[in-house]
């Protein structure tokens, strides 16, 4: 089986060509890559129908060495009405993508960066270790230094001493600590929903 | 005449019936009850074919009466028919549930009349792909599921959807352009795309080629399978589609990937060359994908790890390439899709009903709709693979193979396998304690819809019924129900359905049915010692 070297060497650049620009950040360059792909495809199963021959079935006088091989050029037919499609879907999703967010480059996904973001600290799995109960205290610091350890055995006045009033505020249809509420307002907390659908770019 | 010949009608219908709801698209109520309509026909149809190929006997189509090597032809054989009664019966059952949700939103104009067509081409190639013995017959199928599978992931058109759909879509033209090269090089080698014909062929060529040519028919199936270092593009892109379209993609269209799979790993390039490889892949599938699943908050994120992970089982059955892997494979196939999408639709309900899908949200769901907490906790139980249930049956048959064959890193997959059993029970626990358990109150952001329901309840029954009707129709609770049953039937029935998982293996590893039902009795067929090596 002879290959024709000219093909071979356009399908070459051809996928290079395709696949530098599918690795781009503009959806319309990607669009160009993959049509690129799919037509070095094209040129790859034409390539593997072997040597350029005569129509088949077209006289019952040529010998059968003669003929092309037909089924490459079946293939061929099928794999660019798919392509035809796959870009016409794609060219109106770009252009959805222009109305909606104005540029042509492919969006964050904001649910990624949001657990990307994350802290390491849970509330309800890091909250602050309550006083301990058993008979035998260990001694525990808080966040601020002082000994917590078993407050509730040590009785109340001390309790009460030690204590600032605490501002609380409603927030999310419960009340909390001023501080935690400021805290949850921060970049990254978990406080930050999902925008709505629609809402984001 | 033979009721296999009917085969192609489990293609021809489905098409029929979005040639049919296209012209209906003004006429919702018509296209509802054409869509049902076909769609229980064909799943009639596909149970016929899974009766008579129930004990054995595969049967080819040819199409247009070509001879087999030159035509197309459908193979019906023991695997197909159940991929298609399986899948037909998940599809008719997200229809309905889609449906319902149409009616119950009343939005009965476009683009959402779109719906009924496009889910129906898809259905048609689900089913081409599985009926399809032919190579590029199969990347046609694949086409064609995928084509509607871009225009359902971006319905409607919002941001996330787009950006959501823009990946989809590269992803799977890149991955079906690498399908189509693959063809073009098994045809230039071979000089046929029959699959029966390669068999006997492929096995001719010298071992450096057909390396070449498995590796890269594997990595264009792995990428729609979502195999490990091919799965990242998954969970990016199925939460953001609606509720039913999550649901039949993450019980569909992975497991088209994976048929594909077995097909070339047993009919095409039989033998053992590539098990390592396919192991570790499995065993980082599994592992990568549920500690994924640990890390999100969003229920809808979380089952698409779940899947991925769950994936992995499936490979490690592959990948062993013993009648009882496989078996337990075939077996874990069939389980997986109908739970994983019953577990999609119940989220959908759990949205609807608490008004969010992110498990920061939700809060005593338990209380509010026991019903829901029922549909979400045994699939969820099954997911994890707890023992009355089909996905524990399953794992037990994968976990056997892997000690049957007791090569140290078959013993590493088994560990695998159990952690990551037990991790998928962590993950489902951990939804079912925040979303279900706890008190609405207790939610670190609850939604307002919670809280407020109480309240609502105590107005008035007037009230409670509005809400019931609204939040949760009928018809959708009603198909999540039943496909809810078919997993545990799939539970009650493991015995007969593990001896049909059985037969098809063999049959599969045997090759010989397959290539004679194909090309016709007496063809010799090649190293069929090399290709039950293991059982």
């Amino acid at each position: 089986m002879s290959v024709n070297l000219t093909l071979l060497i356009v399908m070459g650049a051809l996928y290079a060509c395709g696949i530098y620009l599918i690795l781009e950040r503009s959806l319309t360059r990607v669009l160009l890559g993959l049509m690129l792909l799919a037509n070095a495809t094209n040129l790859l199963i034409l390539a593997t129908g072997g040597y350029a021959g005569l129509a088949p079935l077209f006289s019952k006088d040529t010998p059968a060495r003669d003929y092309n091989d037909p089924l490459p050029q079946a293939l061929i037919l099928t794999s660019i009405v798919i392509s035809f499609a796959v870009t016409a879907f794609m060219l109106g999703i770009i252009y959805r993508t222009w109305v909606l967010a104005r540029q042509d480059d492919i969006q964050d996904d904001l649910e990624d960066r949001r657990v990307a973001a994350t802290p390491s600290f849970d509330a309800e799995d890091d909250a602050e270790v309550p006083a301990e109960t058993s008979e035998f205290p260990l001694t525990m610091l808080g966040s601020d230094g002082r000994d917590v350890s078993d407050r509730r055995a040590s009785g109340a006045a001390a309790d009460q001493a030690v204590d600032r009033p605490v501002a609380t505020l409603v927030a999310g249809g419960r009340e909390m600590p001023a501080e935690h509420a400021a805290a949850e307002e921060k970049p990254g907390s978990l406080n930050v929903g999902p925008s709505p659908e629609g809402g984001g770019k | 005449m033979n009721i296999a010949s009917f085969a192609p009608l489990a293609v021809v219908l489905p098409i029929l019936g979005a040639a049919l709801t296209f012209l209906l698209i003004r006429h919702s109520r018509a296209q509802r009850a054409v869509s049902i309509g076909l769609l229980s026909l064909t799943l009639a149809l596909e149970c016929l074919l899974l009766a008579s190929a129930w004990n054995g006997g595969t049967a080819a189509v040819t199409i247009g009466g070509w001879i087999p090597p030159f035509g197309i032809v459908m193979v019906v054989d023991q695997f197909s028919s159940l991929m298609l009664v399986v899948s037909s019966a998940v599809s008719l059952a997200v229809l309905v549930y889609a449906t319902g949700q149409g009616m119950a939103d009343g939005d009965e104009d476009a683009p959402v009349s779109i719906f009924h067509p496009t889910y129906l081409i898809l259905v048609a190639g689900v089913s081409n792909a599985f009926l399809s013995g032919d190579l590029f017959n199969l990347y046609v199928g694949f086409e064609i599921l995928l084509t509607a599978s871009y225009v359902l992931m971006t319905l409607g058109g919002t941001g996330p959807r787009i950006r959501a759909g823009v990946t989809y879509l590269v992803v799977s033209v890149v991955s079906s352009v690498l399908f189509l090269i693959a063809i073009a090089m098994v045809y230039g080698a071979t000089g046929t795309v029959n699959m029966a014909d390669l068999a006997i062929k492929l096995g001719e060529l010298d071992q450096g080629t057909k390396t070449l040519l498995h590796v890269m028919l594997l990595v264009a199936f792995g990428i729609k399978a979502a195999v490990f270092p091919l799965s990242f593009w998954l969970p990016d892109s199925y939460p953001t589609a609606p509720a039913p379209v999550t649901a039949v993609f993450a019980g569909l269209l992975t497991k088209v990937g994976v048929y594909a799979m077995v097909r070339t790993e047993t009919l095409l390039f039989p033998g053992d060359t590539l098990n390592t490889p396919l192991m570790v892949a499995a065993l980082l599938t599994m592992l990568v994908g549920i500690l994924g699943a640990l890390a999100q908050s969003d229920i809808k994120r979380l089952l698409s790890f779940t899947l991925v992970s769950h994936i992995g089982y499936m490979v490690f059955g592959l990948a062993m390439s013993s009648a009882v892997g496989l078996a337990a494979a075939v077996f874990y196939v069939a389980h997986h899709i109908t739970i994983q999408t019953s577990l999609f639709l119940v989220t959908g309900l759990i949205e609807r009903r608490g008004g969010s899908s992110s498990v920061d949200r939700l809060g005593g769901l338990a209380k509010l709709s026991p019903m829901l907490a029922l549909l979400f906790f045994i699939p969820g139980m099954n997911l994890a693979g707890i023992p009355p249930f089909s996905g524990f049956l399953g794992k037990v048959g994968l976990l056997q193979a892997g000690v049957q064959l007791g090569t140290p890193l078959a013993y590493a997959l088994v560990i695998g396998g159990v952690v990551t059993s037990l991790l998928t029970l962590l993950a489902i626990a951990r939804v079912w304690n925040r979303a279900f358990w706890r008190r609405p109150t207790d939610a670190e952001h609850p939604d307002p819809v919670l809280l407020a329901t109480p309240a609502g309840r105590i107005s008035g029954p007037g009230a409670k019924v509005n809400n019931t009707v609204t939040l949760l129709p009928r018809t959708m609770v009603g198909s999540t129900a039943g496909l809810v049953v078919l997993g545990v039937a799939l539970s009650v029935f493991a015995g007969p359905l593990f001896g049909l998982s059985d037969r098809a293996a063999r049959d599969m590893l045997d090759r010989t049915p397959y290539i004679q039902a194909v090309l016709g009795e007496g063809t010799a067929v090649p190293g069929t010692t090399a290709a039950g090596g293991g059982r």
